[in-house]
């Protein structure tokens, strides 16, 4: 019994309709073992696992093929039958907890639901183990965390109060759902050790078998002991992680494992005059008084960036990137600093810009799904600024659109096509040559890869690299790609909380020695050493940051006492470096990675 | 045309019958008077409340009158005013919103303070007063029915065009220097037309109760002219013996309004 | 864009909400009495003139008018009336010769009562409607509710309630077809006589209030939290009713106020076929003899309950969003 597969799946095709969303798909896992279902967006991997619970997308169903969890024949149960499997054996996590957790219920009454559904325990009983659950997966006020509301907690702490639902059953199967996808890096170090450890401690210690779904093999290879790699809708390889991680057998497996690094870009005449220059930019929300703004986000931020150049932009979510790139296009005036094009200032709001300041600068929205209006065609997209900036119209408006769609190596009949039946790719390529059609100066691309898979948005990002080079554009790049920006960007601006915390010229990124954030930021990229998650220490947090004193300091594991918690953080700089901090340039142990 | 014709063939059985029905009414209202067999206020039978026959197909009303020609001025009377009503308060609506919106801050709090208080006077009772005051006319009755629904209309579009607004394309229109009434053509208006026709279809059941119970309360078309409302209204007495004179006008009032509504529900994209 | 770490989400606080919306709904009754005020001065005719008949001569016209305050710019009139209204003092009815308020306070109770009682009939009723229907969504529970209160919305409302008489009153003659109404009546007396209008009212308002329950229930069936509930093992029916009802408490509640706010000054039709002595019928009265000041009260009270029960909507809408109430 004990050799028995836990998992067993055979054959099994899910379709909506009659259009098949997976086909012929068969895998088998051993009970406490972790298998990680890997591949692009649409290949299908969300839907296998769910079809693990009976549960279909969409109006999809199981149109054959067989499930065994434990003993249980999950494709010939009945719905009813399948509810009581449900919360109960089965657990879910899903990818984004803000939107899973129901916002208008306290956190507790979620989490023990699964429990007094199914009637295993009474309501006390649950809330203990809710909290002894809260205490194992490492969560602050562990006794009051549960009175609180979702929006409350932040998206890290929310990710493991989902775990925490999951497990309050000691089910015998979880399955994990992108679960540190929408997550910053460092968060997802600390989440993913939580889970590992979680995990292990089910069904006494001896680990409870879990799908783990996944687009990240080296977020994987910490934590699977199987991996099957679907595309299209099909399984390409399944085996054990060390061997789909060392020595692939697939065509496309190995694409992933080998995944594409970006070309280092050519560098450009550093020496040339700045064509964008920021200088003491400070800018939030809310009424500004004295300079300070009601919510700050950002705090006097300052670079050069020399025609043609590159700067990357990188920091966590609420770091104040994006913020960035608005108030340099006017979006959000700042309230203090100025933004400079070619030397002359440029005013800080909209209304006061000229149409050639508007044309210089261009900015690519992170989201081209929201950036692009659904109601337009591409040929109406591309046309209005055609028309605005040039006046363009007619037969030569067509003209320069049919460049641009060259351009940005689309193919010709997209034209007229309406923008919501594009792909993710080609959507960004039009809100790229959006963008081009202005013949702009200074791209500001703001998180332009994060909605595309890997391959697709490195393709996006050779391609701006290309126009880079070829037009002369100097370009921003926002990302949270650490190894991209720092092989495209011949500058990098490291932000923690609106500060500048580094500035650092492209060999000095690439060099050893860092402010303590970016450190963290780089220890905390997974690689696909599977040990590499245990060498990695958990992030620190002490206390809450205070005004005046450096803005890293409560995470910070190199502060010294004394100093750092007493003055404010001076700037420094070094070799090709300016950062701000007590320490000199903490060394980055990146060859132990 | 063609779009037109493949559209057709790709909607759902359900979809077709409603477009269908709306086909009809809008056709009856336009070729009414020329298919009437009688003349409109002329009294043709000397029996009042009669039957089906093959002279009156839908019988006689209270005064002898062919019902049937009546339906056919009357179907006229409610469709136009009812699609002239909803159009004018759609109109109104969604220009005062989408100004509303784009100005934000003081211009739009008034607005949606003066909208409150139009929205608040009961619509019976403003039309009541109004004709009270001016009288009855069809200008008078479409401006009252237009009136009452551009408070409603205003809000359904205000919502609209304040969601839109707050979307990364107007924000890419804005930061390419786009104008604000540019960017209300171009970006948000052509992201607005498909709820606000479910929004007309609605008014325009709104507006065609609205004009049968002011006829019902002697405020409507005035004879010998008659909506649906007003014929429903003329022939009350008929409804113990269930006269084709109270009945059809009734059955056409519902139709037409069921028939929208259902025009209404096929036309939601797919999704929502 | 701002947020997204712990703590540093913009908290608004429950009480400057609040009274900003009680500050709006008062700034709208103050533009609401103007327009009422208005529209009383559009009606042709003149009060005196009515009052003393056609045989006056224009000095005993312009004494009265004198007498009355009508000669008083309009302005002046129109903070004259305001005052009095705040004191709850209508004014002099131009017709009965008695305070407007004690006319009213003769109806308001009727109305009140008919509308007190269609709510509580209507209310749960399309609620029970629109959860059920959401619940068996696409099945032909919902589809059968969908088309009766797709009827039910296009239904003039004076058929329903000529239907209602000929159904129930003339061949059934379970009930009389005209609402008295008198002190002396016992409960059940009252409740018989006005179990029609009763009807016919819950037949005009609760489909809508159907229809927008559905659509507010249907539109969070498709959120990623629904799934989560349904993966923990709940049936469709304890999500909807648990997670999803929470949640569009808002959208429900307003549609609710809305549909009951036409209980007040719509009722009119309904007033007229039952001979129901409600506020409706009394202020069409006014219209008809020109008596200004109960014109004018009437209409106040219906544009008051309207922004009433639209601030209470509010309220709740506020209190029930876990982001306001919970700091």
């Amino acid at each position: 019994m004990e050799n028995a597969p836990h998992i067993l799946v055979e054959s099994l095709s899910v379709s909506v309709g009659s259009t098949p969303i997976v086909s012929d798909i068969s895998f088998a896992l051993p009970r406490g073992q972790v298998l990680a279902l890997i591949g692009e967006s649409g290949s299908g991997k969300s839907t296998t696992a769910l079809a693990l619970m009976g549960w279909c997308r969409h109006g999809g169903r199981i149109a054959s093929g067989t499930i065994r969890v434990g003993g249980m024949a999950i494709d010939r149960k009945s719905e009813d039958e399948l509810a009581a499997l449900r919360g109960r054996y089965i657990s879910y996590i899903a990818q984004s907890a803000a939107a899973a957790f129901n916002p208008s219920r306290r956190i507790m009454a979620q989490v023990i639901e699964p429990a007094l559904i199914h009637r295993i325990m009474t309501r006390q009983q649950a809330e203990a183990k809710a909290v002894d659950l809260f205490r194992a997966l490492a969560l602050p006020d562990a006794e009051t965390i549960g009175d609180r509301y979702p929006h409350q907690v932040s998206g890290g702490q929310l990710q493991r109060l989902m775990a925490a639902m999951a497990l309050i059953t000691d089910p015998e199967l979880v399955i994990l759902d992108e679960p540190t996808t929408a997550l910053d890096v460092t968060t997802q170090v600390e989440v993913l050790k939580c889970f590992k450890t979680a995990l292990a401690s089910v069904d006494h210690g001896r680990g409870a078998t879990a799908i783990y779904v996944s687009h990240d093999l080296a977020v994987v290879a910490q934590m699977a002991d199987r991996i099957a790699v679907l595309h299209k809708g099909r399984l390409v390889e399944e085996g054990p992680a060390e061997q789909i991680l060392r020595a692939p057998q697939d065509a496309y497996t190995q694409s992933l494992v080998n995944a594409p690094r970006p070309v280092p870009a050519a560098p450009s005449a550093a020496d040339a005059a700045p064509v964008l220059s920021v200088q003491g930019l400070t800018a939030g929300y809310g009424k500004v008084t004295d300079g300070q703004p009601a919510i700050p986000v950002l705090r006097d931020i300052s670079f050069d960036l020399p025609a043609g150049g590159t700067l990357g932009i990188i920091g966590e979510s609420g770091s104040g990137k994006s913020t960035l790139a608005r108030v340099i296009a006017g979006l959000l005036p700042a309230a203090q600093g100025q933004v400079l094009l070619d030397g002359a200032p440029l005013p800080p709001t909209l209304e006061a810009r000229s149409l050639d300041q508007f044309r210089a600068v261009q900015l690519v929205f992170q989201n081209a799904d929201t950036a692009l209006n659904p109601a337009h065609s591409v040929r109406r997209i591309l046309a209005r600024p055609l028309r605005h900036y040039h006046g363009l119209r007619g037969a030569a408006a067509d003209r320069r659109v049919a460049e641009l769609l060259d351009l940005t190596r689309l193919p010709a009949d997209v034209i007229d096509r309406p923008v919501t039946k594009l792909s993710g790719g080609q959507k960004q390529r039009v809100n790229l040559a959006r963008a081009l059609a202005a013949e702009p100066r200074i791209l500001l691309c703001d998180e332009v890869t994060s909605a595309l898979d890997t391959v697709v948005g490195a393709a996006i990002l050779s391609l701006i690299e290309d126009l880079r080079r070829d037009l002369g554009l100097a370009t921003v790049f926002i990302s949270h790609d650490i190894h991209a920006v720092a092989s495209l960007c011949e500058k990098v601006l490291v932000l923690y909380g609106g500060t500048p915390v580094e500035l650092a010229s492209r060999e000095a990124f690439n060099g050893p020695e860092h402010h303590p954030y970016t450190r963290l930021l780089l220890d905390s990229l997974p690689t696909m050493d599977p040990s590499w998650l245990g060498a990695t220490p958990a992030p620190i947090h002490r206390g809450e940051k205070q005004a005046g004193l450096c803005p890293f300091l409560p995470r910070c594991d190199v502060a010294i006492a004394g100093i750092c918690d007493h003055q404010p953080a001076p700037p420094k700089t070094g070799d090709g470096m300016r950062w701000l901090c007590h320490r000199g340039p903490i060394k980055h142990d990146k060859e132990s990675a | 045309m063609k779009q037109f014709a493949s559209l057709w063939a790709k909607a759902p059985a359900a979809n077709r019958i409603a477009a269908a029905f709306v086909g009809f009414w809008l056709l009856l209202a336009l070729a009414g008077p020329w298919l009437a067999p009688h003349p409109v206020g002329a009294f043709v039978d000397e029996d009042v409340f009669s039957g089906l026959s093959a002279r009156f197909w839908l019988g006689s009303d209270y005064l002898g009158r062919d019902v049937l020609s009546r339906l056919l001025y009357g179907t006229r009377y409610t469709v136009v005013l009812g699609l002239g009503a909803a159009l004018l308060a759609s109109l109104c609506g969604t220009s005062i919103a989408l100004a509303a919106s784009l100005c934000g801050g003081r211009v739009d709090e008034v607005i949606s303070r003066l909208m409150d208080t139009l929205i608040s006077i009961p619509s019976k009772i403003l039309a009541l007063v109004l004709v009270a005051a001016c009288g009855s006319s069809l200008p008078l009755l479409l401006l009252i029915c237009a009136l009452t629904y551009v408070p409603g209309n205003f809000r359904i579009a205000r919502a609209l065009a304040m969601n839109l607004a707050a979307l990364d394309f107007v924000a890419a229109a804005r930061a390419r220097g786009e104008g604000k009434w540019a960017i209300a053509w171009h970006e948000v208006l052509p992201n607005m037309v498909h709820p606000l026709l479910a929004d007309l279809g609605l008014r325009f059941v709104f507006v065609v109760l609205l004009l049968s119970g002011l006829s019902f309360l002697g405020l409507g078309v005035q004879p010998p002219y008659a909506d649906l409302g007003s014929l429903v209204r003329e022939n009350i007495s008929g409804l113990t013996e269930g006269a084709p004179a109270i009945l059809a006008p009734a059955l056409a009032i519902a139709l037409l309004t069921v028939g929208t509504n259902l025009l209404i529900d096929a036309m939601k994209p797919e999704g929502q | 864009m701002v947020g997204g770490m712990s703590g540093s989400h913009r908290q608004q606080s429950l009480w400057p909400l609040l009274l900003r919306r009680i500050g709006s709904a008062l700034v709208t009754l103050i533009m609401v009495s103007v327009v009422i005020f208005a529209l009383a001065g559009l009606l042709p005719g003149d009060a005196a003139q009515e009052a003393l008949g056609q045989s006056a001569t224009p000095e005993q016209v312009a004494a009265l008018r004198h007498e009355m305050g009508l000669d008083q710019p309009a302005p002046v009139r129109y903070a004259q009336w305001l005052a009095g209204m705040a004191r709850a003092d209508a004014g002099q009815s131009l017709v009965a010769g008695m305070p407007v308020a004690e006319i009213i306070a003769e109806r308001l109770p009727n109305t009140l009562m008919l509308a007190g009682m269609t709510a509580a009939l209507a209310v749960p009723l399309a609620l029970a409607m629109g959860i059920t229907a959401a619940i068996r969504r696409g099945s032909w529970i919902d589809r059968a509710i969908n088309l009766a209160s797709l009827s039910m919305v296009a239904l003039p409302e004076f058929l329903v309630a000529t239907l209602g008489v000929l159904l129930f009153c003339v061949k059934l003659m379970w009930l009389p077809s005209l609402a008295m109404v008198s002190a002396e009546a016992t409960w059940s007396e009252t409740l018989r006589s006005c179990a029609l209008p009763i009807l016919s009212l819950t037949v005009v308002v609760v489909a809508q209030m159907a229809r927008m329950t559905r659509a507010a229930i249907a539109d969070q069936l498709d959120r990623p939290y629904v799934e989560m509930a349904r993966l923990k093992g709940a049936s469709l029916s304890r999500v909807v009713l648990g997670h999803v009802l929470p949640n569009c408490l808002g959208p429900i509640v307003n549609a609710m106020a809305l549909s009951l706010s036409y209980l007040m000054g719509g009722a009119i039709i309904v007033e007229t076929i039952f001979n129901f002595p409600g506020l409706a019928s009394l202020m069409v009265n006014a219209v008809t003899s020109r008596d200004m000041p109960l014109l004018q009260a009437c209409a106040m009270i219906f544009c008051s309950a309207y922004l009433l029960l639209m601030l209470a909507a509010d309220m709740v809408a506020l209190i029930a969003n876990p982001r306001l109430r919970a700091q």
